[in-house]
């Protein structure tokens, strides 16, 4: 596997495309902001939602009990999965005992992170994804590149090309209007044909034992309110007390996601139709564990509106499939250590700590902080790697001794005045797409030193 | 142990122990706009149409754009439009060639041009206002609130089975973040304010 800046290296071999996906998620983050600044009281609906998120930490047991006790007297069977196994044998099991051999499925960030498509495939069913960007993607062979626009890496050529070949649109094709309509054909027979669908969860409500789904296709609606078994998968940190604080989440949910004032699709699901059998998967998959980490709990309050991937120069600059997690950005940066820190070692370096990511979240949490925490973890176990480690060492050495810390600065001026290439090479990884600066001729306790005097004879 | 128990008894461990009072009673009172001229804006920004209208205007806009021949599902009582009868219908799946859904919406958003409909709006088939081709919702004005606190407060959403917030037609820009209106829902939405 590729380490962040390796995989980096090879998505910015093409300088245009990377200007463009640049370009395209910052137009993203500026619609954010049009949307933000229309709101008057936004920076309150922040703090409120970010104090309802802290009071679901501190009572999480009690509020997932309340919602298990309601939703099972609304006819909605739960079920609880300790990790990404569990949670996808429940799926399998709920398929085999009816033996269903077809799934529609909404997008859903837990299933990525359980892998629960391959799972479901090597056991034979056909899982089709029906959100239009994971559709894509999934006919690609790859993952989303993005929580909220699962296929923002690709251009519409490659989508036309994708679609050629497995939908039978016309070679060449790639109007967006032409695509999506072969799409919505496409998909609408496996929305009539699918058994079973499986969808996310926004938001699960203690006080009712409901669950709200966001969509702004439709796609979870037409596979929920067709199949005959209904599945909905969260992790346990998707809980909130109460029906009124969704008043506060979804005014900044898509607001913060797309720069829309609402989704198109916030559907309420209390109780299954007549006839028809739901399901709820709750799952800890590592949650319990980042609870209890001080430094990073926070991180559960996330409502994956994907802001601060947007926001990110790193991310939007390297691409959501640099960071080989099932969530990219800074608020994958944060969340994929607690699953894997060996695996994810380098990701809290993926990162340029200047906390665009914590100003633009709606449920405040101090991300960049964190990712600033987690690079500490990751020295302290070992995991940073030689040329990392000794790097560090050697910079302690040199800053926490001024004698040796006044001779580098002197050789590095000379060195830079008198062998530049000794520095201006590929060896040297800040030349990389840099200039050096000029050095100065003096250090700045040197110029001190010599004018400190001056200073006093004027006075 | 189980996993629900094991779940449980992880969180109860590791959950932070200061309390966090939960915040109640939200709104924000800083409403100045016309309801009315708010929600028609906004819907109009998000895809979707809404006009002020009377029966006799609906009746005659509606045959404008939509011939008699094409299957419509007409659950506002007052329009005589005699279109298929919903009642008929079994399996939901048979709506898949429904053209045109006339239903009537609870409550309007006006922040965000969205609509709130519950499963008493959908003639017993919840799938009816996202199958169908296109969708006319008719909205009473004076259920137009401000806010999405408002709206929450007006509502019992654990007396329903099924409820949304409907917000224009559906739409996708996962292709080069180009809009495109239709993508599995429905293809346009029209919404006449009475």
């Amino acid at each position: 596997m590729k380490t962040h800046s390796q995989a980096s290296d090879i998505f910015n071999q093409d300088e245009p495309r990377v200007d463009w996906h640049d370009e395209s998620l910052w137009f993203i983050r500026q619609k954010r902001d049009k949307a933000a600044f229309a709101i008057p009281e936004w920076e309150n609906l922040r703090d409120i939602a970010s104090q309802i998120k802290e009071n679901v930490l501190a009572n999480m047991d009690t509020y997932l009990l309340e919602f298990e006790e309601k939703a099972q007297q609304n006819g909605i069977q739960i079920h609880w999965a300790a990790d990404a196994e569990e949670h996808n044998q429940l799926v399998l099991q709920i398929l085999q005992k009816h033996g269903f051999k077809k799934m529609v499925k909404s997008k859903s960030m837990l299933t990525e992170e359980c892998h629960l498509n391959p799972f479901l495939e090597k056991n034979g069913i056909e899982v089709i994804d029906t959100d239009l960007g994971e559709r894509i993607v999934q006919l690609r062979n790859e993952p989303p590149s993005h929580i909220v626009l699962p296929a923002i890496h690709l251009k519409k050529q490659d989508v036309g090309d994708t679609f050629h070949e497995h939908l039978g649109t016309e070679k060449g094709a790639s109007d967006p209007q032409y695509l999506t309509e072969a799409a919505r054909q496409h998909l609408r027979e496996k929305f009539i044909a699918a058994d079973l669908a499986l969808t996310g969860v926004n938001f699960a409500i203690a006080e009712t034992g409901g669950f709200v789904v966001c969509t702004n296709e439709g796609n979870a609606d037409m596979g929920a309110h067709l199949a005959k078994v209904h599945i909905a998968c969260m992790g346990f940190e998707k809980i909130i007390p109460k029906a009124e604080n969704l008043g506060v989440f979804l005014r900044l949910l898509a607001r913060s996601a797309t720069g829309q004032p609402v989704t198109t699709y916030s559907s309420h699901f209390q109780k299954p139709r007549a006839g028809q059998e739901m399901h709820v998967i709750i799952v800890d998959n590592g949650r319990s564990t980042q609870l209890g980490r001080e430094d990073f709990r926070s991180s559960l309050k996330c409502i994956r509106c994907g802001a601060c991937m947007n926001t990110c120069p790193v991310y939007r600059r390297s691409g959501g499939h640099s960071y080989h997690s099932a969530v990219a950005g800074p608020i994958g940066i944060i969340l994929a250590p607690n699953l894997d820190m060996k695996k994810n070692k380098d990701l809290p370096f993926a990162s340029t700590l200047c906390g665009s990511c914590t100003n633009v979240c709606p449920v405040k949490i101090n991300i960049h902080e964190q990712i600033w925490k987690w690079r500490q973890e990751v020295i302290n176990e070992g995991y940073a790697g030689f040329e990392k480690t000794q790097g560090i060492k050697l910079m302690n050495t040199v800053l926490s001794n001024p004698k040796i810390y006044r001779f580098a600065g002197k050789m590095g001026r000379q060195t830079m005045r008198f062998a530049p290439f000794l520095v201006n090479n590929s060896l040297n990884k800040w030349f990389k797409n840099r200039e050096m600066p000029a050095p100065p001729k003096e250090s700045f306790r040197e110029w001190y030193l010599k004018n400190r005097n001056n200073n006093k004879n004027e006075q | 142990m189980s996993s629900r128990e094991k779940i449980l008894s992880n969180i109860r461990q590791n959950r932070p122990k200061e309390e966090v009072a939960l915040p109640t009673n939200i709104d924000f009172e800083n409403f100045t706009d016309d309801k009315v001229q708010k929600f028609v804006a906004v819907l109009k920004s998000i895809g979707g149409e809404a006009v002020e209208a009377d029966v006799d205007f609906i009746k005659k806009d509606i045959s404008l754009y939509f011939s008699k021949t094409l299957k419509i599902i007409n659950l506002y009582p007052n329009l005589e439009i005699i279109g298929e009868d919903i009642a008929q219908i079994k399996d939901a799946h048979d709506l898949a060639l429904v053209d045109l859904a006339i239903i009537e919406g609870r409550m309007g958003v006006a922040e965000n041009g969205s609509i709130w409909l519950d499963e008493t709006c959908f003639g017993g088939h919840r799938v009816l206002p996202f199958i169908t081709q296109h969708l006319i919702i008719v909205l009473k004005k004076e259920n137009l609130v401000e806010n999405m606190h408002k709206a929450y407060k007006n509502l019992k959403i654990n007396e329903i089975g099924f409820g949304l917030f409907l917000a224009g037609p559906s739409k996708t820009a996962d292709i080069e973040q180009s809009l495109v209106i239709g993508a599995h829902g429905a293809r346009s939405l029209k919404v006449y304010l009475v």
